[in-house]
């Protein structure tokens, strides 16, 4: 019943994608009003969901696909083993 | 009736599947240069095993599926005992403390103008670094969950972890971001 920071700290994350069950978020829920420190980390970790939400839409284009030359040389590659 | 038997055609491999196989890899890998290494040595397995080809699936779904033991060797190599970095430790793993914060990891309060530097530009960047900080194997289950959004049974499949495993590796990803995003961006 009773979770260590460890466990409870787990369990947010777990939640941040909505993947946490009911008991475990009561457990987490009864912690956090008890822990000051993972009560912050709670808090944080919405922020930082946010963050990485905003950082995904920015990172999804760059660095994405083969240029031209590189499939020349895979093709070259592949040819020689032919 | 006659099934259309698949043939093999790697003179057109590049042309026809090389775009195709790079984003699936780079969705799990997130390295530009790992990535093309990965498919090319895909189409060299291909190769040498296409005599064991038997035209039931398409070409593509065979190099698929060679692709996918080349991540999940690739993986194995990232979380083997030789190559293993491990995160920092965030919470006491033994004694009368177990699983309290350690000391110098308990987080900190964050400067209150936070939605406004949300919005910053550079806020990508520095969270690139942190993520990019990460053990490789934190790093890769981590994009997988969190930029790419697998679902947990997908990521738990391809890389043959439990789900329990998955979690434990994000909390650690997490806990360790937290962290670095607070001593590179938050900071009071």
């Amino acid at each position: 019943m009773k979770l260590t920071c460890d466990e409870a700290t787990q369990i947010c994350d777990k939640s941040q994608y909505k993947e946490a069950t009911l008991w475990e978020k009561i457990k987490l829920n009864l912690h956090l009003l008890l822990c000051r420190r993972c009560g912050l980390y709670s808090k944080q970790n919405n922020v930082m969901t946010k963050c990485l939400e905003k950082h995904k839409n920015e990172d999804c284009s760059k660095n994405n696909c083969l240029c031209a030359e590189e499939k020349e040389v895979m093709e070259k590659k592949l040819k020689e083993n032919i | 009736m006659a099934i259309k038997k698949h043939i093999l055609n790697p003179e057109k491999w590049v042309s026809l599947h090389a775009d195709y196989l790079f984003n699936y890899t780079i969705s799990r890998v997130n390295n530009h240069d790992l990535a093309k290494d990965l498919v090319q040595d895909t189409f060299f397995a291909g190769l040498k095993a296409k005599d064991n080809f038997q035209g039931k699936a398409s070409e593509r779904t065979w190099l698929i599926s060679i692709l996918k033991r080349k991540i999940i060797d690739y993986y194995r190599k990232i979380n083997s005992a030789k190559g293993k970095a491990e995160v920092k430790m965030n919470f006491y793993t033994d004694g009368e403390r177990e699983g309290e914060w350690i000391e110098e990891r308990v987080p900190n309060s964050w400067d209150s103008n936070l939605e406004k530097s949300i919005e910053n530009d550079e806020l990508s960047v520095v969270l690139d670094k942190c993520i990019n900080n990460l053990p490789e194997k934190y790093a890769m289950v981590f994009r997988m969950k969190t930029i790419q959004h697998f679902e947990t049974e997908e990521i738990c499949k391809e890389l043959e972890i439990t789900s329990s495993n998955l979690w434990v590796i994000i909390h650690r990803a997490r806990t360790q971001l937290r962290k670095c995003m607070e001593d590179n961006w938050f900071k009071n």
